[in-house]
């Protein structure tokens, strides 16, 4: 621990607010997802017009992703750059503006949703008023970030400050890109692409969003947070480097793996099929260097809570990394794509990967920005226990979904008809939607845990006494 | 040396994401939505269907919903044709969508009677018990702006006449979702160039088998009923209770449906249960 806890000139305050509200909207994206997937049991639950399953999926998946996680990219991004930069943040006062126009730009984002203004495209369904909010909030955040990188007072640029830029770059290439509209009122735009073409840049942007808003930042968070809180060095800094460079290059021609079998042009199919597999390599040259890391440190899985969700985490990348690429071929997406079996799969990423880094990054800070000790190890541990049950639950009985699925919509009779109609198909999803339910519920209840445990460190915990203690290591 | 100077990193990643940028995502516009794919009688949207589709955007059916048949043997036989670039070129946004917890429904256009989609919009569970569609009754609650309308027209640069505009007036959203779903897939003659010609004798294989007559039931009940009621007694469709066709014509029927008269034709259901449908109509049970 070379750093103090405690340098007055280091702006933390603005870390602490960024966690807590991140955390505020975690709470609102898995609350609506639970909610969402009862609706998708019981259509009684559906309350037209502004709480029906059409309108209030696009609230879970936004508030997941641009609250809950860009809000823990916000608050770690601002926490790790000023120290590994060894410099104060480059201005205060407009992170200060970037914490407001963030909580501002949320709440926007799901009144108009709910109001029905959206433009259709996944994880980029709010109106082009709110894609202006974006990109100010984002230009905002990356000048802040980029500004302390280049007056920074440590020469060498740690491996976490390449996946930042990268990050910050690519969201916004690809925001911009695809929120390319022509509106038609204020609430009602047309997108600049039409057809074929719109699909093709849309799954562009949505891949790579998870590219580099799900993945690059991620693994920011794992290179600093895992030796922060082991107390040992990352395993391999040329490996880092093969990854980083390999990963930022790959990612962006896979976006048709989306797309197979839809009028896309077939080599654009190909090539993403092509890279998808080779993705492979550098997403688990991340996963490897991060396990070489804990040579000789595999009793901390024990002693050290922290270690337990980051090492999860990046087995969960892992098991994504794998995955990701078998669905990404034809053959298998001809089989599975469009059934249950694909939301499993991106619960995986957000509530195996993306969720558990964030949780152990929050954790970190927490002694730091409160200035407290954890309140309580055991509840994290609990915390961590009903996270792990219930993503397990959600994405395991949903895989088997998505076969039982697949496998009726292709079933065909000695006569060449087809087996199943699709209600029978649907039918048989009920107890597996159920299934999901419960494993929801069950997240729902970690993030209960998690968030009073932080809750109760800020109001009640001992003062930290010393970043050692700090560090989570017991 | 790159891990040095943040400048020339954020330049090397930006030349790094640019390349499959640039081959995957920015070259395709040279031949898609040109000459290379577009096809003779795909039209703009009216009024209506555009205003529907804005509706459908508006409540997230692409959320459940897919648009595009993929060129899959049971997709195509449960479906319809596969898709086509060229049947695209007028969608602003794209609405392909990515999961299937309804069926696809790029096909949807000319497969059922309007009337088949009021009740069906009104209370899916009416007529597929099971579903877990919400119900949109309320649409047509809500009036249609004529103001709004030509204004997203002229946005979008689609053709429209007054008459069409005029049109709108009594109109509400359930009407132009109605409108919008019929149109959808129906740009080009797949229905009638997928229609089969039966050739040779059709003779029924279970006259009278009180099985075939039962498993007919079954088939009834799932396929047939919401339209020509529980009893046989009619509904959107005829009713079918003094059916005095022959087995081979009413197997036709079936096997083809009748286009102007919003039957969707079952053929993919196959000939063993859809001589077991002629079987149960016929039986008078």
């Amino acid at each position: 621990m070379e750093q103090p806890s405690y340098n007055t000139a280091y702006n933390t305050d603005i870390v602490r607010s960024f966690a807590t509200w991140s955390l505020v909207w975690g709470l609102v994206a898995v609350l609506v997802g639970v909610i969402v997937s009862l609706q998708m049991v019981d259509p009684d639950l559906n309350f037209p017009p502004y709480l029906t399953f059409g309108r209030l999926r696009p609230i879970h998946t936004n508030a997941g992703i641009y609250g809950w996680g860009v809000g823990t990219i916000f608050a770690t991004f601002l926490y790790m750059v000023q120290r590994l930069c060894k410099q104060p943040l480059w201005s205060d006062k407009l992170a200060k503006f970037q914490l407001w126009f963030f909580n501002a730009t949320i709440i926007a984002s799901a009144v108009t949703l709910l109001l029905g203004y959206t433009t259709s495209k996944e994880y980029h369904e709010m109106e082009w008023p709110i894609d202006i909010m974006v990109v100010v909030l984002w230009v905002a955040f990356a000048v802040n970030i980029i500004m302390t990188i280049i007056k920074r007072k440590e020469e060498q640029m740690y491996i976490s400050l390449w996946y930042m830029m990268a990050a910050l770059i690519g969201v916004a290439i690809l925001y911009l890109v695809n929120a390319a509209a022509v509106p038609a009122s204020l609430f009602k735009s047309y997108s600049a692409y039409a057809g074929t073409n719109d699909a093709n840049v849309h799954w562009w942007f949505g891949h790579n969003a998870v590219a580099m808003a799900l993945t690059a930042p991620p693994l920011a968070m794992f290179y600093y947070f895992l030796p922060k809180s082991t107390g040992v060095p990352i395993y391999s800094h040329r490996l880092s480097i093969v990854a980083f460079w390999s990963l930022i290059f790959m990612y962006l021609w896979t976006g048709a793996h989306h797309l197979l079998w839809t009028p896309v042009p077939d080599w654009v199919q190909t090539l993403a099929m092509a890279f998808s597999v080779m993705l492979i390599a550098p997403s688990w040259g991340s996963v490897i260097n991060g396990y070489l890391s804990m040579n000789g440190q595999w009793h901390q899985m024990k002693e050290n809570y922290l270690v337990k969700f980051l090492i999860l985490g990046i087995t969960f990348y892992g098991l994504q990394t794998l995955q990701g690429p078998m669905q990404a071929i034809r053959s298998f997406s001809a089989f599975i794509h469009y059934t249950d079996w694909v939301p499993a799969h991106i619960h995986m990423g957000t509530m195996g990967w993306v969720s558990m880094i964030s949780f152990a990054a929050i954790y970190y800070l927490a002694p730091r920005i409160y200035g407290r000790e954890l309140y309580s190890i055991p509840l994290a541990n609990l915390h961590f226990w009903l996270v792990l049950v219930g993503q397990l639950i959600w994405t395991i009985s949903l895989w088997v979904a998505g076969v039982v699925q697949a496998g009726m919509w292709n079933a065909m009779n000695a006569d060449g008809s087809l087996t199943y109609t699709f209600m029978e198909t649907m039918v048989e999803m009920y107890p597996y939607w159920w299934a999901r339910v419960v494993g929801g519920v069950i997240f729902l209840l970690g993030i209960v845990v998690f968030i009073y445990n932080i809750y109760m460190t800020a109001r009640k915990s001992e003062p930290a006494a010393s970043a050692a203690s700090a560090a989570g290591r017991a | 040396m790159w891990e040095k100077k943040p400048v020339l990193l954020m330049v090397l990643a930006t030349a790094a994401i640019l390349v499959g940028t640039i081959v995957t995502m920015v070259l395709p516009f040279v031949w898609v939505n040109t000459d290379a794919d577009r096809i003779e009688g795909v039209t703009p949207y009216t009024p209506l269907q555009q205003e529907g589709r804005d509706l459908y955007i508006r409540e997230g059916c692409n959320n459940c919903h897919t648009q595009t048949v993929r060129p899959l043997v049971a997709e195509v036989l449960r479906y319809g044709d596969y898709s086509k670039s060229g049947e695209f070129v007028y969608d602003r946004p794209f609405l392909w969508g990515s999961k299937r917890t309804g069926p696809d429904l790029a096909r949807l256009g000319g497969k059922y009677p309007d009337a088949w989609h009021y009740q069906h919009m009104k209370s899916p569970r009416s007529m597929v018990p099971k579903t877990n569609m919400p119900d949109y009754d309320w649409l047509s609650d809500n009036p249609l702006s004529a103001t709004v309308i030509r204004n997203k027209m002229e946005t979008l640069g689609f053709p429209y006449t007054e008459a069409q505009i005029k049109a709108l007036d009594g109109k509400n959203e359930l009407d132009a979702m109605v409108a919008y779903l019929q149109k959808l897939g129906s740009d080009i003659p797949w229905r009638q160039a997928a229609e089969v010609t039966i050739v040779g004798d059709l003779d029924n294989p279970f006259p009278g088998d009180t099985e075939a007559i039962a498993a007919g039931k079954t088939l009834y009940v799932d396929n047939c009923a919401a339209c020509h009621g529980d009893r046989r007694e009619g509904g959107i469709g005829p009713e079918l209770t003094e059916l005095g066709m022959e087995d081979a014509d009413l197997y036709r029927i079936l096997h083809n449906g009748i286009a102007d008269g919003g039957m969707p034709g079952f053929s993919s259901l196959g000939a063993t249960r859809l001589w077991q449908l002629v079987t149960f109509l016929k039986s008078g049970e």
